[in-house]
């Protein structure tokens, strides 16, 4: 009898990355590790579009705008309501993507109109709005945007720029890769895909498509809104170009460039675009330059590599991989396995 | 008992007839075969009775409810199926997934989510599979299957949830499979044997005759002998509107549909 083939590339290579993350504040300088920081942060945002674009297939401009919405509102509740409890403003900025993406979501799937490019369009529309709303909003700053004078504490750990803070936001990061992970992995995954491949066929299956759609555009913008609100409290500053197209450009840009579609390409894309950024702008020749050459990077990775530089490493079957169910190695599992088949399905 | 009805359908694009006062009636445990050449209306009258287009006169009505404006998901949940000209898989996924994503389609997202089906449809995937001659290529990708292969498994997907009747129907005798056949269903195949092989096109009416057991099937065919075969009613469209209906037998001595076949292809 044929089994699901296995693959092992991936947890290499989440194992690798995670590694070099994790040594890398003990043998680099403090200057890094305060530079990989903000990276980290960016890397959930670029996952929050991968999720969108690499999974489901709905081109979201939007991830920036949600990515602002967390950091404004962390920084008004600190500045404005004098909240400094981590966990609140966690939440905060996590129900606000929640809240705005729900809202512009209803318009967006449930809509009369429902085709890809109206999605992208509409959603870099809305960067662009936000990024001018925020501009000229003297209640949030205007220009000059939300400096935020006070330190969050989580578990008796003040967070400021340094060490600490980096193996924090690491640790968020590996959590909300664990939580995608799942989501992309589970039978909602399975459906994601068919939604990338073939919306029409899944509707007429009988799925109602725009739900699932709905959800993870909403999810995704969770992780956005609290990526920026994370942002905000290292950067301990928000501003009108943390809401805009910029972000979202980039968040395009460093899940493209890594590998849309995994989960791991995202973060890899994210650390190649911003550590060559932070060399290349040190380069007295190049600084004017860099993004010419960022942008020659990226034509030569969508004509040569459209998987990304993960692509290189991780094969096509293994990057869309598969759903079913799968007979466990281990003994303790197996038996379970074994009475549960005996019993036979229970529909 | 009619399973579906089709009363006077209209379908114009622009100043175009697509369908011209077409009806037609379906009862269950039937193959009904329609045919007629190109341009005739074959294909818009399947796209009118699976909702992906919408008739401009006339009604569709399936098991006694009018479903003339409902959309494809809401037919489907009916028990209308359809599987379209073009083979319309997941490629990038593997044929066991494809099916697994098709039996999964009444579930809630957040059921989907915890994957809480996903070990209890496994023997019954795997039985579907062993039934349409896919067991061997569970886990190949759709991209890497044979075109008879890919139809096959198009022709599994939209009528996945009639497999425990597909055993029943082996084993046991027609009344108790028609008896276990609940829910109605319809099968809306177009072209199904288009691209295949004579070999290939033996097997697909032989699962054909096995899915007829559980519910009505509505085909559109070039081929005149695979139809003639396995069809127990065939009706003959021709610009539109309709030329002619009978059994095979009484088609083929039509000399309406003579003149038209041998004027038109």
């Amino acid at each position: 009898m044929k089994t699901v083939p296995r693959y092992h590339i991936t947890p290499i290579l989440e194992v690798v990355v995670l590694a070099m993350l994790l040594i890398t504040p003990l043998l680099a300088s403090r200057f890094i590790t305060i530079s990989l920081t903000p990276i980290l942060i960016l890397a959930m945002l670029a996952i929050s579009f991968d999720l969108c674009w690499g999974y489901t297939g709905i081109l979201s401009f939007g991830q920036g705008f949600f990515f602002g919405i967390g950091g404004y509102t962390v920084a008004l509740l600190i500045n404005k309501a004098q909240l400094l409890n981590f966990y609140a403003l966690s939440a905060a900025a996590i129900l606000s993507g929640i809240i705005i993406a729900g809202l512009f979501g209803v318009f967006l799937f449930f809509g009369s109109t429902r085709q890809g490019i109206f999605i992208a369009l509409s959603t870099l529309a809305l960067s662009y709005l936000g990024e001018r709303l925020f501009n000229g909003w003297f209640w949030v700053g205007a220009a000059n945007g939300q400096n935020i004078w006070e330190v969050v504490s989580v578990m008796g750990i003040e967070l400021n720029p340094g060490i600490s803070f980096y193996y924090f936001i690491l640790f968020l990061l590996a959590v909300t890769y664990l939580l995608c992970r799942f989501v992309v992995k589970s039978q909602l995954g399975l459906v994601l895909s068919g939604v990338r491949q073939n919306e029409e066929r899944l509707d007429f299956l009988g799925y109602r498509i725009q739900v699932p759609k709905f959800l993870i555009f909403v999810f995704a913008a969770a992780i956005a809104g609290f990526a920026g609100g994370l942002y905000s409290l290292h950067e301990a500053f928000v501003g009108p170009t943390y809401i805009g197209w910029v972000f979202s450009t980039f968040a395009a840009l460093y899940c493209i460039f890594g590998g849309s579609g995994t989960l791991i390409g995202p973060i890899i894309g994210t650390l190649a675009i911003e550590l060559g950024r932070l060399y290349l702008t040190d380069i007295e020749e190049i600084r004017a330059y860099w993004q010419i050459v960022l942008g020659l990077l990226m034509i030569g990775v969508i004509v040569f590599r459209p998987t990304g530089i993960v692509g290189f490493i991780i094969s096509e079957k293994e990057r869309i991989g598969y759903f079913g169910y799968k007979v466990s190695k281990w003994r303790f599992r197996k038996k379970w396995a074994q009475k549960a088949s005996m019993e036979g399905p229970k529909i | 008992m009619t399973l579906l009805e089709a009363n006077g359908v209209y379908k114009y694009f622009g100043s175009l007839y697509a369908l011209r006062d077409v009806s037609l009636e379906v009862e269950p445990n039937r193959i009904f075969g329609l045919i007629g050449p190109n341009g005739s209306g074959k294909t818009t009258l399947m796209k009118v009775i699976s909702g992906a287009h919408y008739p401009d006169k006339g009604t569709v009505r399936f098991n006694g409810t009018d479903i003339t404006r409902l959309s494809p998901h809401q037919r489907s949940r009916l028990g209308v199926s359809i599987k379209f000209q073009i083979t319309a898989v997941f490629e990038e996924l593997c044929v066991y997934d494809n099916l697994l994503i098709a039996k999964q389609a009444n579930q809630s997202s957040w059921k989907l989510l915890w994957s809480k089906s996903k070990r209890l449809l496994h023997d019954e995937i795997l039985n579907v599979l062993e039934q349409f001659h896919l067991r061997e290529r569970a886990y190949d990708r759709v991209s890497d299957l044979s075109h008879g292969e890919q139809q096959w498994l198009e022709i599994s997907m939209a009528t996945h949830d009639l497999i425990e009747n597909l055993k029943f129907s082996q084993q046991q005798s027609l009344e108790m499979s028609m008896v276990t056949a609940l829910k109605p269903r319809l099968l809306l195949l177009d072209e199904p044997t288009a691209g295949m092989s004579r070999e290939e096109r033996k097997t697909t009416g032989e699962i054909l005759q096995l899915v007829k057991r559980s519910c009505a099937i509505v085909i559109v065919e070039h081929d005149l002998d695979f139809i003639k075969d396995i069809c127990d009613q065939i009706t003959v469209l021709n610009n539109g509107e309709v030329l002619d209906e009978g059994t095979p037998a009484q088609i083929e001595s039509s000399e309406k549909v003579i003149e038209v076949y041998a004027s038109r292809v």
